[in-house]
């Protein structure tokens, strides 16, 4: 579904000063109807190869290629939600979500019916007219991935989306993001640097170096589903757990 | 000889917590950044206009001041009300107000788009930044001798007055509400589908339009400075007019009065916009 071919990226130094790799090459395949988590250190690089990825950064080798064809720049195809608020403020809840519904042309009253179904799955009805500043950090998060999915796009791209709420907010917003996933079985990249979410979530988990990154080790999840918070604490979640936690504390000590 | 110093201990006991009690009060009004009450807020606003006219009416009433140079509030008051009955100063008030307004509003028409346009594509902003930024230093006052040279001592001249010392001022700071829109707001409707056209008109414009409403607000404030110095010149009506007969008649109280107007309609309309804008715009109040 996806080819990462051999991605990598260079900063431009600024004034005189030498450029900086945040990324080496990147040979990544992601199969339909996969959930891959990203797990790294903070500025490996993982968030940098999912704005390739969104178009949204370009790649200084290499390409990213989709059925449709290579990525040249952001687009409908690719959902993404942010780690940053970036619901529209001066639109209520119902109206972000129907904000590239409304690019599309689509129809008020299919759209309505769009909006209506995903402010249910995401358990925001009774908020539709609510603005975002109205919400709790977990709430506008809910209504940014209801935003990206309800333009139905190809893959679903997440990009540390929990990492600003407290924890409790974050388990549940997991478990949520899950029961999407395990209904219509979205193609999802998913990067964080939490080994439990990594996990938890994940049908497959790309471990990254630190910077500059590269793949350091691909693991699958093969933890069945669907998958109950109970999970976090079971034998074989441990266990995998154990490993991720060697593979990124070596880069987490080379990154701090 | 216990009950005594049980007195005693008292008494200093007081004479300790007494005197802090009311300074401690002020204390705690007085830390930085603390917020006001809205009955402390009002009271006190109105305590320095009233402090204001206490220290002139003491100066002009007192003698300090020769009445041939200020005149006291009293008649200050009475000229005012002879301007209302008897000059006719309601219309002269109507004409500056239609001045200010059609000067302004001229000038939002054309620079707020301007603005919108420089901000969001950065080569019509190299293109035309370097000269607004220097158009804006152009003293609007300085074009009044051209101004009647170009377009007489007529209304177009007026309007052009307060076009002219508004239309920069607000291009170059809607450019800069526009350019400063949130990067990753512009990323995600980027990755909803949005064309660039989509992008300004959905994104750009909607984000920055608390900001602009805002700016419009402040620079109408300037604009009521700039109808002054036009109407001071080669005018036959408006409140400027009027306060240059009265300086020739030294007529000191009109002149008060006059101003006096000027600032209480400035305030109006400034409350009238901001209520205007915090209805508008309630998204954007956190």
């Amino acid at each position: 579904m996806i080819e990462i071919e051999g991605v990598a990226r260079t900063f431009p130094g600024a004034r005189g000063r030498s450029p900086t790799r945040a990324l080496e090459p990147v040979r990544l395949s992601v199969a339909r109807n996969d959930f891959v988590t990203i797990l790294g250190p903070s500025g490996c690089g993982k968030s940098t190869l999912l704005r390739i990825v969104a178009g949204l950064d370009e790649a200084t080798e290499g390409q990213v290629r989709l059925p449709s064809g290579p990525v040249t720049g952001p687009g409908p195809d690719r959902g993404m939600v942010f780690q940053s608020y970036t619901l529209f403020p001066w639109l209520t809840v119902a109206e972000n979500i129907a904000f590239g519904l409304r690019e599309k042309r689509m129809p008020k009253a299919e759209r309505a019916e769009i909006v209506a179904f995903y402010v249910d799955k995401v358990g925001l009805r009774g908020f539709e007219g609510h603005h975002p500043r109205q919400l709790s950090g977990g709430m506008q998060q809910r209504v940014a991935i209801a935003r990206a999915l309800a333009n139905d796009p190809a893959v679903l791209l997440l990009d540390e989306p929990f990492g600003a709420l407290d924890n409790q907010t974050r388990s549940l917003m997991q478990e949520l993001l899950l029961k999407i996933w395990e209904d219509d079985r979205k193609t999802v990249l998913f990067v964080t640097h939490d080994i439990e979410e990594a996990i938890f979530l994940g049908s497959r988990c790309v471990v990254m170096t630190a910077r500059p990154g590269r793949v350091k080790a691909d693991i699958p999840i093969g933890l069945p589903h669907p998958r109950l918070y109970k999970l976090k604490t079971a034998p074989e979640f441990m266990a995998l757990k154990e490993r991720l936690t060697e593979e990124i504390r070596e880069e987490a000590i080379k990154a701090a | 000889m216990k009950a005594r110093r049980a007195r005693a201990l008292r008494a200093r006991t007081t004479a300790m917590t007494a005197p802090t009690a009311p300074r401690s009060a002020l204390r705690r009004a007085m830390r930085p950044l603390r917020p006001a009450s809205p009955a402390m807020r009002v009271g006190l606003g109105l305590a320095f206009f009233v402090l204001f006219v206490a220290l002139w009416a003491l100066a002009t009433f007192g003698g300090l001041v020769s009445p041939f140079f200020l005149a006291d509030p009293f008649t200050m008051l009475q000229e005012g009300w002879l301007l209302f009955t008897r000059f006719g100063f309601i219309g002269d008030i109507g004409i500056t107000v239609w001045r200010v307004f059609g000067g302004f509003i001229l000038a939002g028409l054309v620079a707020v788009p301007l603005g919108i346009l420089m901000g969001a594509y950065k080569p019509v902003e190299a293109f035309l930044e370097p000269f607004v930024s220097f158009a804006r230093y152009l003293p609007a006052s300085a074009f009044i001798p051209l101004l009647i040279l170009w377009a007489g001592i007529g209304e177009t001249q007026k309007l052009l007055v307060i076009f002219i010392g508004a239309v920069f001022q607000i291009i170059l700071m809607v450019a800069g509400a526009v350019g400063g829109t949130r990067r990753d707001l512009v990323e995600a409707a980027y990755t909803l589908g949005a064309t660039d056209g989509g992008v300004v008109r959905r994104v750009l414009i909607p984000a920055a339009a608390p900001q602009i409403a805002e700016i419009l607000r402040l620079v109408l404030g300037w604009a009521w400075t700039y109808v002054i110095v036009a109407e001071l010149i080669g005018s036959s009506a408006g409140i400027g007019h009027m306060i240059v007969d009265s300086q020739a008649l030294l007529n000191t109280g009109q002149i008060i009065f006059g101003i006096i107007v000027i600032g209480v309609i400035g305030l109006i309309s400034d409350t009238a916009f901001k209520a205007l804008n915090r209805r508008l715009f309630a998204w954007s109040l956190a």
